[in-house]
């Protein structure tokens, strides 16, 4: 759910390795971020609609991923994939650190492109380290 | 009591209005700066502005020792996160507006229990002040026939009639009765059709004209 970048990428990257993907959006245009020759399914709506996902096929999914910009889009989308149509295994992306560590003891697997972000970028300081 | 309201809309304005008229302790938390000034003078000073859906927002609004926390901003993904958030840091408490009522059932799942729905409050409204006459194709069955619904209002012919006594068109026929309190029952000698009853019928396509003079009577919308 939602094809920003991140999305895209992971829906191409699921795709090249041979897995049946499904990438949902509020904007066909976001589409145009899958590489030609993608060979998932696109669809057009709201992920926070158990309707909708059901239509995307969520109910028969392995896995749900959430990584539109809003954080609480994400949780609340992602709870409808794991509360109401049993989807095991559920990311949801969460830039505010504080929220996705609550939201990890809420039955999701959050990620913090934040939090990664400030590790990745002080790994990269050679004296960051204790002064 | 302290409560604190996440949301300071015309819901969650006029809800700070009457806790502060009842002498509880309350905070409202508004995240757009104007609407915040604009209310924190009428509310008496009690309206910080900050996003409620931040952990550290709801600690700096003391949440460790709230007793109600409500959630009524117009987004039910906030309302959510703010409901979940107060609930992990052990609010007794938490409420949460829903706006759309079909996500009630997520905040039934997650445990939220009380979930006030404005939508649904004021659809319960219309439909008590609306004529409820009209028909309602539910389902396409095999050979043309079909399964309609049908309310019955005052006006309605068959009112105090038992089914046996309503003349309807070749192969109609009156499947389920539900009554107004929601019982569903299968139509009976001694049932009588009473006004807010919700007939189900199974009826022909080309009949439907002939049902709805039967059932509804002649003057009345047709809807399908």
């Amino acid at each position: 759910m939602g094809c920003g970048r991140t999305g895209a990428a992971i829906a191409a990257s699921l795709d090249r390795d041979g897995h049946q993907v499904t990438v949902l959006d509020l904007d066909s245009g976001q589409f145009r971020r899958l590489p030609d020759g993608f060979g998932g399914r696109m669809a057009v709506g709201n992920g926070m609609d158990a309707e909708v996902l059901e239509r995307a096929g969520a109910r028969d999914a392995d896995a749900f991923v959430a990584v539109t910009q809003g954080d609480n889009r994400n949780y609340f989308a992602s709870q409808l994939a794991r509360e109401l149509l049993g989807v095991k295994n559920v990311v949801c992306r969460t830039k505010d650190p504080e929220r996705g560590e609550i939201f990890g003891h809420l039955g999701l697997q959050t990620y913090s492109p934040t939090s990664a972000g400030a590790e990745a970028i002080l790994a990269m300081l050679p004296d960051s380290g204790p002064a | 009591m302290y409560v604190i309201i996440a949301g300071g809309g015309k819901v969650g304005y006029y809800l700070g209005r009457e806790l502060l008229s009842g002498d509880h302790e309350m905070l409202v938390i508004e995240r757009s700066a104007s609407r915040a000034a604009e209310i924190n003078d009428l509310l008496e000073g009690t309206v910080q502005q900050g996003d409620a859906c931040e952990a550290s927002v709801l600690d700096g609004a003391g949440i460790a020792r709230a007793d109600l926390v409500a959630a009524v901003t117009g987004d039910d993904e906030d309302n959510l996160v703010v409901c979940e958030i107060a609930r992990y840091r052990g609010v007794p408490r938490v409420l949460a507006r829903v706006n759309n009522p079909t996500n009630a059932v997520l905040f039934q799942k997650r445990g939220i229990e009380t979930t006030v729905s404005a939508t649904e409050a004021i659809l319960s409204q219309i439909e008590q002040e609306l004529p409820v006459t009209s028909m309602v194709p539910v389902m396409q069955l095999h050979q043309g026939l079909e399964l309609v619904e049908v309310r019955l209002s005052e006006t309605s012919p068959v009112v105090g009639r038992t089914p046996r006594e309503v003349l309807l068109p070749p192969e109609s026929l009156i499947a389920l009765i539900v009554d107004s309190g929601g019982v569903p029952r299968v139509p009976g000698a001694d049932t009588t059709l009473t006004v807010g009853d919700a007939l189900v019928v199974v009826t022909r396509a080309e009949s439907k004209g002939m049902l709805q003079e039967a059932l509804i009577g002649g003057a009345h919308g047709f809807d399908t």
